[in-house]
């Protein structure tokens, strides 16, 4: 009886295992057949090279480049902001900060990537762009620095509080040996404690990255729907994630060319954020080697 | 002569003879008492060892003179502790400045997730010193003096953490000599260690007393009595007894002593 009520429980968790991988699998088989039918119909290296992206248009251009450059801009102003801003917070958290408020202070900052995207979005397009326009005047209503600012805002959490999680990690042993030194306090944090961290810190940077690229309803609302190649960050731009938004709203009809688009737009995103998790599941992977 | 100047004369020779001294030095934890009122002076160029139990407040003691547990939570204190007759714990005290002069061995190695070069050219290099010329026979000079320069002259860009445990701590007392204080505290160096990585540190502590003053917290009394010139055994945050390693280890005047070093506790 016991035995079958553990064979039950292993089948059982072997299933739930199965069924996750069996979803991933057939989101990637779904996506590159669809990408395949779309690749059989326009060529690789339009998609590539053409500086335009005009599928719902009469004169059909696919030129992945503008979406991407739009996904790439908005990723880049967030990371810009959020990166700084992060890391700040969490050496002095890490190095500086008194225990209690540390303690008080994390689990607060981890709330902002706990609000809702579209909460973000139109915080951007309704505070931020009308506030930017003060300061920029040629600022349009919608565009990827206010964007890009904003989700900037949303990353900061995966930055800090991963990137604290690491530096906290260093042994205490080191700030020992930085301090008997005769390190100050920055000495310790930037020429010990932040190199010894550097791996994770590395790390969160990489998954703020990818949430930054994958992030739809922020740039959605805040940055516009026309695909533009350009790095100029006060013009409409449109993401990747925006477009597929759009169009899956639209009334584009099935199995039709622009339908396939955004298979296309899909598996593009898909090879990046692979990538990037690759990257810092190789780092981590490392780190762990380092210590042991 | 005048009386200043003999003033003077008195006190340098104090000096000379006490780098360490501390009066009636007393240690809180929040409401816990870890020294209870502790005086004692610390001769120059020689080693001293502290024994006790555990939780006898040794290593308390001895990380008072280089400040470390200004770190601790709750730490508090009372009393005076001069190093070359300054008060140390005035608020006019560089704390940097004396952990350069206070040099530090700990108990597990813990060399920095650098290079061995960049391990032994730290201090330096955080005083702002960056000559190469200079940094590069500092180190070797450094490694040389812990006998470790044969064993990675080849390999000083190597990361520290690939040696092994005792040629680790040996680079720590290495890192320490390279800013050239006059003073290093180690607690308890060699118990993570194997017996012939101990020996090479003991061997290493009896040579470095010419140029250095040595404060050693052991828990080994064999270590304390091969290596030191004089002994102090605390007990419940007390200096208990405090003589010539000789005397402490066979002729000692207190009974709490002699219980111990003969191992009837500890």
């Amino acid at each position: 009886m016991r035995k079958i009520k553990e064979l039950v429980i292993e089948r059982g968790l072997l299933l739930s295992a199965l069924i996750t991988i069996a979803v991933t699998v057939g989101i990637i088989l779904v996506l590159s057949i669809e990408a395949i039918k779309f690749f059989s119909e326009v060529s690789i290296i339009d998609f590539l090279t053409d500086p335009e992206w005009t599928p719902l248009f009469t004169d059909k251009h696919f030129g992945i480049m503008s979406l991407l450059s739009g996904t790439l801009l908005t990723s880049f102003i967030a990371i810009a902001f959020a990166l700084p801003v992060g890391l700040s917070i969490s050496i002095y958290l890490s190095e500086y900060a008194p225990k209690s408020f540390r303690r008080t202070i994390k689990p607060l900052l981890e709330l902002l990537a706990a609000v809702p995207t579209v909460v973000y979005g139109f915080f951007a397009l309704m505070v931020v762009t009308p506030f930017l326009q003060t300061i920029i005047p040629g600022l349009s209503s919608f565009n990827s620095l206010s964007a890009g600012i904003v989700m900037g805002i949303m990353i900061i959490p995966y930055i800090s509080s991963l990137s604290e999680d690491a530096l906290h990690a260093v042994p205490y042993t080191l700030r020992e040996a930085a301090y008997g030194m005769g390190s100050t306090r920055l000495q310790n944090a930037f020429k010990v404690i932040v190199p010894a961290a550097s791996s994770g810190i590395i790390v969160s940077i990489i998954l703020a990255i990818s949430r930054a690229i994958g992030e739809t309803m922020i740039v959605a609302i805040a940055a516009g729907q026309q695909p533009r190649l350009t790095f100029d960050p006060t013009v409409p731009v449109e993401t990747i994630t925006a477009y597929i938004v759009q169009v899956s709203l639209g009334d584009v009809q099935h199995d039709s060319l622009e339908y396939k688009t955004i298979f296309a737009a899909g598996i593009t995103l898909f090879v990046f954020t692979f990538l990037l998790n690759t990257i810092s599941y190789r780092i981590r992977k490392k780190f762990q080697e380092k210590y042991e | 002569m005048s009386e200043e100047n003999n003033e003077s004369i008195i006190e340098s020779s104090i000096k000379r003879k006490y780098k360490l001294q501390a009066k009636d030095v007393k240690v809180w934890y929040s409401d816990f008492m870890a020294i209870k009122g502790v005086s004692m002076d610390i001769k120059a160029n020689k080693v001293t060892a502290f024994i006790g139990p555990s939780g006898c407040g040794k290593s308390t003691f001895l990380r008072l003179f280089n400040r470390m547990n200004d770190y601790v939570d709750d730490f508090k204190m009372g009393g005076d502790i001069n190093i070359d007759g300054k008060d140390i714990y005035d608020k006019n005290i560089n704390v940097e400045l004396l952990r350069k002069q206070v040099g530090m061995v700990f108990q597990k190695p813990n060399p920095f997730p650098k290079s061995i070069f960049e391990n032994v050219a730290y201090g330096l290099k955080i005083q702002g010193l960056k000559d190469k010329a200079f940094l590069q026979e500092r180190v070797e000079s450094s490694l040389k003096q812990v006998a470790l320069w044969s064993e990675v002259k080849d390999d000083l860009n190597k990361s520290a953490l690939a040696l092994s445990g005792g040629q680790q701590q040996r680079l720590c007392i290495a890192r320490t000599l390279a800013v050239e204080p006059s003073i290093i505290l180690m607690d308890e160096p060699t118990s993570a260690l194997d017996p012939i990585s101990t020996a090479k540190i003991e061997e290493l502590i009896y040579k470095l007393k010419d140029k250095y003053t040595i404060v050693i917290v052991t828990h080994n009394m064999q270590q304390a009595s091969r290596i030191s010139d004089n002994t102090a055994f605390f007990y419940l945050g007390e200096l208990i007894e405090y003589d010539k390693t000789n005397k402490i280890f066979t002729n000692p005047e207190k009974k709490q002593t002699e219980n111990y070093i003969t191992g009837r506790f500890g």
